[in-house]
């Protein structure tokens, strides 16, 4: 190598022979070119050092957009305005406009960085929109009743305006509840089966049945629950339980896999100091594996909830439809707020805009229960979450 | 804080241990005495059993689905691999020290030395623990440098400090055997002066056998080492030669063993 001290500075202008780095760099070429053992060796050049190239200014892609959107309003306007074809012929246009801009600029590839990026922003808004929308929807629509009058009251008795659904916030509550309480020890059990014990065929079958249940279609889950309790107590039956149980059957598989994937992602090591300090293996699970993975257990059993908290379909035939409060899920009916939405939207009565608001108001309600939930599911796993390296 | 007179530790004896993972025979016919209270160290080329045989002697290595061994395993005269042998038990008599520092990262540096003991439901005295977690400690040089941050997680000491940490986790429960499984590979050269330094005293009180891939390691810290080989890939590992370190490092029996230790493989 050579001694000389090198340049560290852009180049910006490639102006090969009478740097002293190009030089450093050229002598160093030759001196390799001579130890070699082949006489005849070609020159080697190498290509100019370039550092900057002319880039457009950071408001460019911004600007193009813009631009195309006015061009394509203008145009529009001549054939009667659109908004949809608008929006979607300024998102199309002005992508192509910008890589075509950028292409001639910048040269291709930074244009290809620019494309592919403007394809991700457009496919990121796209799957948003939906979402905006129906959180837009629900919050201006169910605001009409999201007052105290609506969280002090229930149905019963009330016909056309005023009421609540007090009972079906304790119905949603207690049944979600009694699922988490049936279906979190389970699931977390099996888990531990699954990744800590389970081996060989018996451990490949439950897996494949765990993944099978996931995809149970809910209803199918409320016809179970319909029917287990129909054996005992005769047909026609509805009680919270069995909500809770068809919730349960829908929760555990959901469970299952969060657990395993947090225990798997337990390092092996932790477990073999364990076993090297003499540990048993079921203390070491539970002292060691367990809380090590405690954060993503309990976030993963917050999200299995707030993912069956706004079934409809199973509780529906399971609960039934009621109008007054009732906390006992072994005894009667109880509502729920999906299935009080839904019932509240079906047959809404005369004049039917109050029990209209009412389903609306129910189904911001149930939003912003699941949106406390995951909130919380976060915090926990950032106050509560171990480091796992 | 009184001293504690050192005491004998136990001998290992392994007598035609065969090492297989599955159908496949990974070490074959080791026959080895290990001395107590010395520090012996296995050198040998990579994936040439020299970890398996060190996990076997504890037990560790049947924790592998398929993995199996033949043969015995003397601890003083009892067979680690006896029928009746109960691997935990094994365990609490021949602890470890792994490659990686893996202390446990819910715990905190306390709670990480006292593990061994709490983990296995003892019902110790508050003050009888604290009185072992800081003999544990002070025995791996640790305990200046944590002493006042004992409820801190053991997770955010340095890598150095991690591994001795895990050092006195294993002595913390006492065994008459310890493992070190490659102990200083991950660490600086500071670090790992303070874990052979360490070694060093620490036989004392245990029997030390010590995976290197670290000839200077080997030779600056052991007492006896034993060579392993392998004849080529799929073929089962085996001892070639056990000996006191200056012989083999100075003049070994076997010709392996001499190009092995002069630099001319591996």
């Amino acid at each position: 190598m050579s001694t000389e001290p090198t340049e560290r500075e852009h180049v910006t202008e490639p102006t090969p022979q009478d740097r002293p780095a190009a030089r450093s760099l050229a002598a160093n070429a030759q001196a390799h070119a001579v130890e070699a053992p082949v006489g005849e060796q070609p020159t080697r050049v190498r290509p100019p050092v370039q550092v900057a190239g002319t880039v457009l200014p950071w408001w460019a892609p911004w600007g193009i957009v813009a631009g195309v959107a006015v061009l394509v309003a203008a145009l529009l306007s001549i054939s009667g305005f659109n908004l949809a074809l608008w929006v979607v012929a300024t998102v199309v246009v002005g992508g192509i406009a910008q890589y075509v801009v950028s292409r001639v600029v910048e040269g291709p590839r930074r244009a290809t960085d620019r494309g592919v990026t403007y394809a991700v922003v457009a496919a990121f808004a796209l799957a948003l929109t939906p979402l905006v929308s129906l959180l837009y929807t629900v919050v201006s629509r169910g605001a009409a009743r999201f007052d105290s009058t609506f969280f002090t009251w229930s149905m019963r008795g009330v016909i056309g305006e005023g009421g609540g659904a007090v009972h079906a916030i304790y119905g949603t509550l207690i049944i979600t509840g009694c699922a988490a309480v049936i279906s979190v020890p389970i699931g977390i059990l099996a888990a531990i089966y699954l990744q800590e014990y389970g081996q060989g065929r018996l451990k490949r079958a439950l897996t494949f049945f765990v993944d099978v249940m996931t995809g149970i279609p809910s209803i199918v889950a409320g016809l179970f629950a319909f029917a287990l309790f129909s054996i005992f107590f005769g047909p026609g039956i509805r009680l919270g339980i069995m909500g809770a149980v068809a919730l349960a059957v829908l929760m555990i598989p959901i469970v299952v896999r969060s657990t395993e994937e947090m225990l798997r992602i337990v390092p092996n090591s932790l477990r073999e100091a364990s076993y090297a300090l003499g540990v048993p293996k079921w203390r070491t699970i539970v002292k060691v594996v367990l809380p090590t993975a405690l954060g993503g257990i309990v976030t993963g059993v917050v999200l299995a909830i707030a993912r069956i908290i706004g079934e409809t379909a199973p509780l529906l035939i399971t609960t039934g439809v009621v109008a007054s409060v009732n906390t006992n899920p072994f005894d009667g009916r109880m509502q729920n707020l999906a299935v009080f939405a839904f019932s509240s939207y079906k047959s809404p009565g005369v004049p039917p805009e109050p029990s209209i608001d009412r389903a609306w108001t129910a189904a911001l309600v149930l939003i912003l229960i699941v949106m406390i939930l995951n909130v919380g599911a976060r915090f926990i796993y950032r106050r509560f979450g171990t480091e796992i390296r | 804080m009184t001293a504690i007179a050192p005491v004998k530790a136990k001998s290992v004896k392994a007598t035609n241990l065969n090492l297989y993972y599955g159908n496949f025979l990974a070490v074959k016919d080791v026959n080895i005495t290990i001395e107590p209270n010395k520090v012996t160290a296995l050198i040998g080329s990579s994936g040439c059993g020299k970890s398996t045989f060190l996990r076997s002697i504890n037990r560790m290595h049947e924790l592998i689905p398929g993995a199996y061994a033949e043969g015995e395993i003397l601890l003083d005269h009892t067979n680690v691999y006896a029928p009746d042998a109960d691997p935990v038990q094994v365990r609490r008599q021949i602890g470890m020290v792994f490659q990686a520092p893996n202390p446990f990262p819910t715990m905190s540096i306390y709670d990480n030395v006292a593990a061994g003991l709490k983990l296995n439901a003892k019902k110790i005295k508050k003050s009888d623990l604290d009185a072992i977690v800081e003999r544990s400690l002070r025995g791996a040089n640790l305990w200046d440098e944590v002493k006042d941050r004992l409820g801190k997680p053991g997770m955010g000491l340095s890598g150095g400090q991690q591994q001795r940490l895990c050092i006195a986790r294993a002595t913390a429960v006492e065994p008459d055997v310890l493992l070190m499984d490659e102990p200083a590979s991950a660490l600086d050269p500071i670090s790992t002066l303070a874990i052979e330094d360490l070694i060093t005293e620490l036989k004392k009180e245990y029997t030390i056998v010590i995976v290197t891939h670290n000839m200077q390691q080997a030779s600056r810290s052991s007492d006896n080492t034993a060579f392993f080989n392998i004849e080529g890939t799929g073929k089962p590992g085996r001892l070639v030669e056990v000996d006191t370190t200056e012989k083999i490092f100075s003049n070994p029996s076997n010709k392996e063993t001499e190009d092995y230790v002069s630099g001319r493989f591996g």
